[in-house]
């Protein structure tokens, strides 16, 4: 691990690792609470429409609007355009999804499949449509954290105060909305409105997260952490925290032993928090059990 | 409050005057009209499926009546609820949800303190006498998930006097706890009573006990003449059938043979 730490790119995606844990930790707890896993698995999904979009722009209407000395002068990093497609369009699906989930009481589950599946159909039409360059489609859908550019660093870390600074000022809404909807709402506390900002992270956390992990794997990841940390801290301030760190600490483990046996970093990360997950649950009884002594 | 009250004069603290409600087009509640007094002490009964639910989500604003107007203390309906302290059913709830009986109790302060307001020294004093009053200050440190059913429903109950309400409205507030814990906890609204409004909602008609003052029954229609006795036609004409037993053992011989002629007024 130590001599991995030489090269740029280790260090890069262990930072990525770290600061995307961090958002993850948070959101992920109210993921887990509020029981909104299939939900953000469908904004998760519906993302690579946003990434698909991003590309077309950027190879092929770009080009054809611009003269070449225009274009050339503009041309930033190739994964710039993706990426801000992603969270445009992650951002559109999560309030699109809130919507009808808040409209349409009945069969909105079927409503947000529909979307998820619509949205990654989208992106996979518009890449074919995309002139001449194609790209990896396989890094979006499985992660390349050892890819991350330091100019990504800065805006994972943005996205991480955004997320931070919106639960901190929403804190009590955001706990009420997910403890008692009910009440909430007779306490006059705007529960839509504070839903859709909710959701409206997970988008954010979502578009970080597929660097690390890839979309498909990306609700695993929100999960898992906040799910172990649950089972071991009351309150949801610590489960946060807790949550976060175990997340630092099966991304950076999940690296090292990817790096280390030459395998798939998204899908070792993943593998590492799901053996923790399943031992956290054997090891619960026990603890109980210690309690209660 | 100063605003206008003739002393000796009871106020209204909820009016329905006829209400119709119900989902999709299909009414559940039919031409309800209720008066409750404030100080009064209201149980209504009714089968499952008579439109208790729906006569909660009316007076809390959260379904909007087809026809018919609805006044809290006065006010319409949203600007009124806060002057209610609601008492949800705690069957359906989450035992790992992460929050303590403090954090639970809290959450009455939500109307008071707007978004991006924090809590505030009065506010946690607030929470703290509520807690006292329903006697669960002592565990509140405690995950709700860790207390038996009749705590839980003192914590909800000490949520809702953390709201400074003039009215508590209860949900089936003895789903869940045993007899003994349901008589502590009839005793703890009846001291409430002293100064708080209270309508109780129940499909057990043991669930109305000598605390309360005054008695309906709901089946999309409401029987209620803000008397304490239930009359036999009240009951039948509720379930709409000569009861035997209902729920815990009240046979309907208990009562005289009247017709239903009677109800009428």
């Amino acid at each position: 691990m130590i001599e991995a730490l030489q090269f740029d790119f280790m260090r890069n995606a262990l930072l990525a690792g770290v600061f995307v844990s961090i958002a993850c930790g948070v959101i992920g707890t109210f993921v887990v609470i509020k029981r909104i896993v299939f939900i953000s698995g469908g904004i998760a999904h519906a993302a690579y429409g946003g990434i698909g979009l991003g590309y077309y722009f950027r190879y092929s209407v770009l080009p054809a609007l611009l003269t070449e000395a225009a274009w050339t002068r503009l041309d930033p990093r190739p994964g710039a355009y993706p990426m801000i497609g992603a969270i445009l369009f992650s951002l559109i699906s999560a309030v699109a999804m809130g919507l009808v989930q808040r409209r349409t009481r009945q069969r909105a589950d079927t409503v947000i499949g529909v979307m998820w599946a619509i949205g990654m159909a989208i992106g996979i039409i518009f890449v074919d449509l995309t002139a001449g360059y194609k790209v990896d489609l396989m890094s979006y859908l499985f992660g390349s954290i050892l890819a991350v550019q330091p100019s990504e660093l800065f805006f994972i870390l943005g996205l991480d105060v955004v997320i931070i600074l919106l639960v901190v000022l929403f804190y009590k809404e955001l706990l009420a909305i997910s403890f008692d909807e009910t009440f909430a709402t007779v306490e006059n506390v705007p529960v839509d409105v504070i839903y859709i900002v909710l959701l409206c992270m997970i988008a954010l956390t979502v578009v970080m997260m597929m660097r690390v992990v890839g979309l498909i794997m990306v609700i695993a990841l929100l999960t898992m952490p906040a799910a172990i940390s649950g089972q071991f801290v009351r309150g949801m301030r610590r489960m946060m925290i807790l949550a976060s760190i175990l997340g630092i600490l099966f991304t950076t483990v999940g690296l090292w032993l990817s790096y280390a046996w030459n395998l798939t970093s998204g899908a070792t990360i993943i593998l590492v928090s799901g053996v923790a997950f399943l031992l956290s649950l054997a090891v619960k009884p026990l603890v109980g059990r210690w309690r209660a002594r | 409050m100063g605003d206008g009250q003739i002393s000796g004069m009871p106020r209204e603290a909820i009016s329905m005057q006829h209400v119709w409600a119900g989902y999709s087009g299909e009414p559940v509640l039919e031409d309800v009209n209720l008066s409750v007094d404030e100080l009064d002490f209201v149980g209504l009964i009714g089968p499952n499926g008579g439109g208790k639910t729906t006569l909660l989500k009316v007076l809390l604003g959260l379904l909007p009546p087809t026809r018919g107007t609805v006044r809290i203390v006065g006010k319409d309906v949203t600007e009124g609820r806060r002057y209610i302290g609601y008492v949800p059913q705690t069957v359906a709830f989450d035992q790992d949800f992460p929050i303590s009986v403090w954090g639970v109790a809290q959450m009455g302060r939500l109307g008071t303190r707007r978004l991006l307001q924090r809590y505030t020294a009065e506010d946690n004093e607030i929470v703290a006498q509520a807690l006292r009053d329903v006697d669960m200050l002592h565990l509140r440190d405690r995950p709700i998930g860790a207390l038996s059913g009749g705590q839980r429903q003192r914590v909800y109950i000490a949520r809702a006097l953390a709201t400074e309400p003039r009215i508590l409205l209860l949900d089936e507030p003895l789903s869940g706890v045993d007899s003994e814990v349901s008589s502590s906890v009839y005793e703890l609204l009846s001291r409430l009573n002293e100064r708080i409004t209270i309508l109780l909602i129940s499909h057990d008609m043991s669930a109305i006990s000598a605390h309360v003052k005054t008695v309906g029954c709901l089946n999309r229609r409401l029987f209620y003449h803000g008397q304490k006795r239930i009359t036999p036609d009240m009951m039948q004409a509720a379930y709409g059938c000569p009861i035997d037993l209902i729920a815990h053992g009240i046979p309907h011989r208990v009562f005289g043979h009247h017709g239903l002629e009677e109800v009428q007024e």
